[in-house]
């Protein structure tokens, strides 16, 4: 993987927090070469598992940037070796100017960082903790209270700050999370899959949320798992997997690289509920694998997945293919590329797996 | 200065958090008060004292043995559920001192067990134990001192076994030897010579040797200045290996 800088993204906004302030396209985290390895014991046998393999890329000030992987893929163990919390085996990064390894204190100063669970107590309430997180970067008391205020008004947490957190629902605890992430008015905030777990409506206000971050000169770095999430929200991407990053770029630059367009084959007959016979599956991608106009077929349960140059003459050839072989398929249908499939030819597999 | 400043802010924080529900303050005081009220007449009897006075003045030492090996060592529960729910990364991640996010959290606890300690002897005097107010300082110095040993420790075990189901035995079975042979039921001086030498090597020992021999008006013994010597030394050692494992375990 290349980590060439790309210039021209964004021109950048003023920095939420004072620093070295950037031309346009001046990178805020640069990554190279990162690794981390688990070891684990089991009776007396130690392996290591390299959960990150060395990764490199680049973020740049005031954009979202998504870190888009399967479950177990080396998401996380980035996520906490940039915020500090886990030391990495090897490589180099800057973050906000100031290198992660030889100084992580600096690095505290210029970050912010939400981690997949609340990270608060059920008993203590959003205006207290919002208080402490302030004081716990230094700030003294009544500038802290002020502070508190702020992200009260700003992440709308007046219905509730005063209550116990356990009585929040699942988007309010968020939204005070990421309140309490932002409080110090970090260069960068890491938010760890900000949106799992959450339903449609708090998802699509935390989207609202991010992006009001970033319109204010904030860069945002975010994992997620949900494809639609990455092509929406953010302006760039990277793909990770097996401790791997296997692509990165926009989202339509990188649907742009699947070119042509996909035409998904159901083999489930329309009247049976039942699935076809794996035989027939494995026959059915095997003839079209072959035909000269499909460029890839990937097979996802009973779907074939083909990708073609053109939709409209692909269409009729894969139907008498099939036919040919006694074949039935249940449903033809067509559409551009999606991140899906993004994921899908870079990885072999679709993310849910 | 930073150090300070910080432990001072989690301190207070915990504290807030700790009153802010009376009532689970309230719970932590029933066991204590049923054991002064319903283990003094046994205790008074076993021992022939001469008086309601004289076995509180026993009696008292021991329960605040009690509730320091206890109340501190099941505190590496509260720190475990912390982490799992991730309070501590969330600290962590911001520039506060790593040590403090302990320290703080000790002094909540002294604070809790030294308020549990005033409660009993109040409720002590009124049943007729007689102690000067000097006395009753000393006591809670090395009550106080117990307190940091005994949350040290557990946090030590907490930290090396971060398993609750494992972690609740070994505390079992951990706490219940530390306790006894510290004479948290019966004094030590009843005990036979060897489980008495066993129990020198026991640092509770000294502090409740030390609480007991003040309240009963011994003031030029040796253990008065002895016991919080040692207890002091012993606290600090296990609030730096404490502070340590919390460095290196929450990476």
């Amino acid at each position: 993987m290349t980590s060439g800088s790309r210039p021209g993204l964004q021109p950048s906004l003023s920095a939420a927090a004072p620093g070295p302030l950037p031309a346009s396209g001046n990178p805020i985290l640069e990554v190279r070469g990162l690794r981390k390895s688990y070891k684990t014991r089991h009776r007396r046998k130690v392996t290591s598992v390299e959960a990150v393999r060395g990764v490199d890329f680049v973020v740049q000030r005031a954009e979202i940037f998504g870190f888009l992987g399967p479950n177990g893929a080396g998401k996380s163990t980035t996520l906490r070796m940039l915020a500090t919390l886990l030391r990495p085996d090897g490589g180099e990064a800057m973050i906000a100017g100031v290198d992660l390894l030889r100084d992580p204190a600096q690095v505290r100063r210029r970050i912010g960082f939400v981690a997949q669970e609340s990270g608060t107590y059920g008993e203590s309430t959003g205006r207290r903790d919002l208080v402490n997180q302030a004081r716990m970067y230094g700030v003294p008391k009544t500038a802290a209270k002020g502070l508190a205020e702020a992200a009260i008004a700003a992440f709308q947490l007046e219905d509730f700050v005063d209550r116990q957190i356990k009585t929040y629902s699942g988007g309010q605890s968020r939204r005070l999370d990421v309140a309490l992430g932002v409080i110090h008015s970090p260069q960068i905030i890491f938010l760890d899959e900000p949106t799992a777990g959450l339903d449609p409506p708090s998802r699509a206000r935390m989207w609202q949320e991010v992006r009001k971050l970033r319109d204010q000169g904030m860069t945002i770095f975010l994992t997620t798992h949900y494809l639609d999430e990455a092509d929406a929200l953010c302006d760039r991407i990277s793909i990770i997997d097996a401790g791997l990053i296997v692509a990165e770029g926009t989202p339509s630059d990188l649907k742009r690289e699947i070119s042509g367009d996909v035409v998904v084959v159901d083999l489930a007959a329309p009247d049976t509920a039942g699935a076809p016979e794996p035989a027939i599956i494995l026959e059915a991608a095997k003839i079209l694998t072959e035909q000269p106009y499909v460029e890839s077929c990937e097979t996802i349960e009973h779907t074939l997945r083909l990708y073609v140059d053109s939709a409209a003459t692909a269409i009729p050839q894969i139907m008498r293919a099939l036919s040919a072989k006694g074949i039935d398929p249940g449903a033809i249908e067509t559409r551009r590329p999606s991140l899906d499939d993004v994921f899908l030819a870079k990885t072999g597999r679709t993310i849910g797996d | 200065m930073k150090l300070a400043r910080d432990t001072w802010l989690i301190f207070q924080y915990e504290v807030v958090l700790l009153v802010s529900s009376p009532v689970n303050v309230a719970i932590t005081l029933i066991q204590p008060i049923t054991y002064l009220l319903i283990f003094t007449p046994f205790l008074k009897s076993v021992v022939h004292a001469p008086s309601y006075g004289a076995a509180y003045a026993i009696y008292v030492p021991s329960l605040f043995a009690a509730m320091g090996v206890f109340s501190g060592m099941f505190a590496g529960f509260t720190l475990l559920a912390a982490i799992h729910q991730g309070v501590i990364t969330r600290c962590r991640v911001t520039p506060i001192s790593r040590v403090s996010l302990l320290l703080g959290r000790v002094g909540m606890y002294v604070l809790l067990v030294a308020f549990q300690g005033v409660v009993v002897t109040v409720i002590a005097v009124a049943f007729g134990l007689r102690v000067n107010p000097g006395d009753f300082l000393y006591a809670l110095v090395l009550l106080s001192l117990m307190v940091v040993l005994s949350v040290s420790l557990g946090y030590d075990l907490a930290l090396l076994v971060p398993r609750e189901n494992a972690l609740g035995n070994l505390i079992n079975s951990l706490a219940q030897p530390l306790s006894l042979l510290a004479g948290c039921l019966i004094p030590l001086s009843l005990a036979p010579l060897w489980v008495q030498r066993v129990a020198d090597w026991n640092p509770f020992a000294w502090g409740t040797n030390g609480m007991r021999t003040i309240l009963q008006g011994r003031i030029g013994a040796a253990v008065i200045w002895e016991a919080p010597l040692i207890m002091a030394l012993v606290a600090l050692v296990t609030v730096v290996w404490s502070s340590r494992l919390f460095s290196r375990e929450i990476a």
